[in-house]
């Protein structure tokens, strides 16, 4: 497959600014940055348009905001009521969600359930208290507009001293840009969904499987694939061979640059503001200390890398300690490509890129089969580890049920899922280094006192590979009557994903406390990754009148595999 | 069926797409031509020989026109053409209902029909569809294709047709019986997706009554494009 070269192009270069900028910088120091990359205050005013970019070495037309990809940073302080003035300069309607802030749904931005979203050439006011702090995003909510541009990072600064010290303070925004039009990336996906997909199997691969295993063995293996039709090797819809990796809008060869004096500890906020693609982020030579995930303090972690999803956030404190640059090394979860940036004492010094990993394929356990009960083969080895979640498997609670459809919509189902939150996921499973996994993440602060569930939903993730078909228990968006919430409960909602793809979920208006193993810490997310054919439970207190979306982020998937919630 | 998805395939052609709440809309009407073969054959007659298909819907519902045929330097020698309404019955399969016409030099023959055209297990593209004449004849076309791939971008692709009547028909020179089958295997480069130039054999041969008609049984090497938009 063809490597890009970047022989020149970043938005950041064209339209903002060169200079990293340091959130912690004093004011002198942050006079240096252009002062349109970050707003501070209480009102804002964000103006989306058409704006022409070089991404790529090709010129391309984005739906920008304040002309910048990413949009400006918002830098708001927790307690504080924000004014957000809107302009719409596009031709058709537009809007802006903020993603992972509680607030009233009328300010929540998703047309046709917060409001009807803004139409061209109009303003639209968002105000509402910020009673949260940590590390969001906003994005725009309509069409395709996020992939063409249309993202930006939220700081929320808190009322009180965090619990972790750092010296410097830099957002890490990663994306993917197409020169494409996306509404041709997704006819392109319905007509031959595997259009991006350049690794995929070969007669070669059968053959190097039946030299190791025999002919017998090799055949067996791929049996259950080939009868379901089912590649292993559908690790994302889109790949570089369309997208560019993007570091707070620099491609690989403008990078990123966070400047660093030796001995400092930097905070790393990174956001992944994708249409579609999950990146492992690490930084080779450097531990990485996650305090936040999502926005919301964890209990510390040292890990050597971390699998960031679509719209999650994760928040990371590094102490370099040579006098050298460190790359900031983000590579997509298929290995077609690599976002790029570096840690660094001077604009000067850049780090080269790590070599990518090599793309693994998926498992039967990806597939929802259950390995512990499968007769294992001659000269083939189980793994038989002891399940550990049996815990969270013996919660019971009253289960409403939901209208759950077969048909065309849904080409699969996971028979045996399971809880997998220390499965770091394909890509990164025994790869030598220490990965974060869900199991890691554990609430700073004690949730023993939060209610039981009154009540669980199992909601399963379906889908059509083949003809590119999204959905939630079989039913598209389109035909599903909304979910019902009742105010003041304690909702559990288990998902069960039905699909051999990644789907990273995010309910609007209300925290999903995900259950990781310890009820007395459960973390607190807006986005909550489902791994293929496996099981995720999470509570939800509903607190939030009104409607709200809650849906996959993975834009080509939003359209069908999304439900309104009604909380009444 | 649904109602509304009735409706939908009635104004098939009512390029309205529903204003959705958060993106695009999740089954835009789309259209995709394919030419999978377009192909010129190193036999006596130099035989051009295509197969195509043309389709506008959506996820579920589409129209379909598929062409298939052959050519000489002397004109049409025969083709296969269908125009079908597809509907998705399973995750994989969609029923099709239609009308199939075959021209030949000399005459012309028009069917009504129904066909099963879809994935079936261990990734084989299939079609498989019933004929049905004025006359009484009734006709079964059998189509399956897999691609194996051997890179990322060279694809072999062997293919089996076979075509079966129930009764003779001297004009358009079919048999009762198995008519006729044709064998293919094709090496095709991806340039792009949509373009890709290759070279192949192919193995006809007719049986039965129709052998009388008109004694084919040839391999041929071919060189041929693939493209589609």
């Amino acid at each position: 497959m063809k490597r890009r070269t970047f022989v020149k192009g970043s938005a950041a270069v064209s339209v903002a600014a060169a200079l990293p900028f340091d959130l912690n910088a004093t004011e002198k120091q942050a006079k240096r940055a252009d002062q349109r990359t970050v707003l501070t205050g209480r009102e804002f005013f964000l103006d989306i348009d058409y704006t022409p970019v070089n991404l790529t070495g090709n010129n391309a037309i984005a739906t920008a905001i304040n002309g910048q990809i990413p949009g400006p940073t918002l830098v708001w302080e927790e307690g504080e009521t924000v004014t957000l003035h809107v302009t719409n300069h596009l031709k058709k309607y537009s809007s802006i969600h903020w993603h992972g802030i509680v607030l009233p749904y009328q300010m929540d931005g998703v047309p046709g359930i917060s409001y009807k979203g803004i139409a061209p050439g109009e303003t639209f006011t968002y105000r509402f208290k910020v009673n949260q702090h940590g590390t969001f995003w906003y994005h725009s909510h309509s069409e395709f507009q996020e992939q063409t541009g249309m993202y930006g990072a939220i700081v929320i600064k808190p009322k009180r001293k965090e619990p972790f010290a750092y010296d410097r303070d830099y957002v890490v925004l990663l994306s993917d840009w197409s020169d494409e039009k996306p509404e041709s990336i997704y006819r392109k996906l319905k007509l031959q969904s595997d259009y991006y997909n350049f690794n995929q199997r070969t007669i070669g691969d059968f053959f190097s499987e039946v030299k190791k295993k025999g002919f017998g063995n090799a055949f067996e293996q791929r049996k259950m694939w080939n009868r379901m039709r089912m590649s292993d090797r559908d690790l994302s819809d889109v790949t570089e061979y369309t997208y560019t990796y993007l570091m707070n809008g620099n491609n690989p060869a403008t990078q990123f640059k966070a400047l660093f004096k030796k001995g400092e500890k930097i905070r790393l906020r990174f956001i992944n503001g994708a249409a579609m693609s999950f990146f492992d982020v690490r930084i080779p030579g450097l531990k990485m200390t996650v305090v936040a995930a999502d926005g919301n303090h964890i209990k510390p972690v040292d890990v050597d890398e971390f699998r960031i999803g679509v719209a999650e956030t994760y928040d990371v404190i590094v102490e370099p300690k040579e006098e050298k640059a460190y790359a900031i090394f983000a590579q997509s979860m298929e290995r077609s490509g690599y976002a790029l940036g570096s840690l660094t004492p001077s604009e000067t010094m850049l780090a080269s890129a790590p070599k990518m990993d090599k793309p693994q394929p998926l498992t039967m356990e990806d597939m929802g089969m259950d390995m512990a009960n499968m007769q294992p083969h001659k000269g083939m080895k189980m793994p038989m580890k002891p399940y550990k979640w049996k815990a969270m498997e013996a919660q019971k609670y009253p289960i409403t049920p939901l209208p759950m459809a077969t048909g065309p919509q849904s080409t699969m189902k996971a028979m045996s899922p399971k809880y997998r939150l220390d499965d770091p996921g394909v890509g990164l499973r025994n790869n030598g280094r220490r990965v974060l996994t869900y199991a890691d993440l554990k609430n700073r602060y004690s949730t023993r006192h939060a209610k039981k569930p009154d009540r669980e939903i199992v909601l399963h993730l379906t889908g059509n590979m083949e003809r590119y078909m999204w959905s939630i228990n079989g039913i598209k968006y389109a035909d599903a009557k909304p979910l019902q919430f009742h105010y003041g409960e304690r909702l559990r909602i288990t998902f069960i994903n039905d699909t051999m793809m990644n789907h990273p979920m995010h309910l609007h208006g209300m925290w999903s406390d995900l259950e990781t193993g310890d009820d007395a810490h459960l973390v607190r997310k807006h986005t909550v990754i489902v791994q293929p054919g496996a099981k995720i439970s999470y509570r939800v207190t509903v607190d939030a009148k009104g409607g709200w979306a809650y849906h996959c982020h993975l834009l080509y998937h939003m359209a069908g595999m999304f439900r309104k919630v009604i909380v009444s | 069926m649904k109602p509304s998805t009735t409706a939908k395939g009635v104004l098939l052609l009512a390029a309205l797409s529903t204003t959705l709440h958060a993106s695009g809309a999740d089954d835009p009407l789309r259209t995709m031509l394919i030419m999978d073969k377009f192909e010129l054959l190193d036999n006596s007659e130099k035989s051009r020989e295509w197969e195509g298909s043309f389709y506008i819907g959506y996820d579920l519902e589409k129209l379909y026109l598929y062409s298939e045929g052959a050519a000489t330097s002397d004109g049409l020698e025969a083709s296969q053409n269908d125009i079908v309404y597809s509907h998705a019955i399973a995750p994989f399969w969609d029923i099709q209902a239609g009308i199939a016409y075959d021209k030949n030099a000399d005459a012309s023959q028009t069917w009504g029909e129904v066909a099963i055209a879809g994935l079936a297990p261990y990734f084989f593209e299939t079609r498989a569809a019933v004929l049905v004449n004025s006359d009484g004849n009734v006709g079964l076309r059998l189509d399956a294709e897999y691609e194996a791939l051997i890179t990322q971008k060279l694809i072999l692709t062997p293919s089996f047709e076979a075509d079966f009547y129930t009764k003779d028909d001297p004009q358009m020179r079919t048999g009762s019986g198995l008519s006729s089958i044709d064998v293919g295997l094709r090496l095709r480069y991806e340039f792009v997706r949509e373009f890709a130039p290759y070279i192949g054999v192919t193995w006809e041969k007719n049986f039965g009554t129709a052998k009388t008609y008109n004694p084919v049984d040839e391999t041929s090497l071919l060189v041929g494009i693939r493209f589609w938009f």
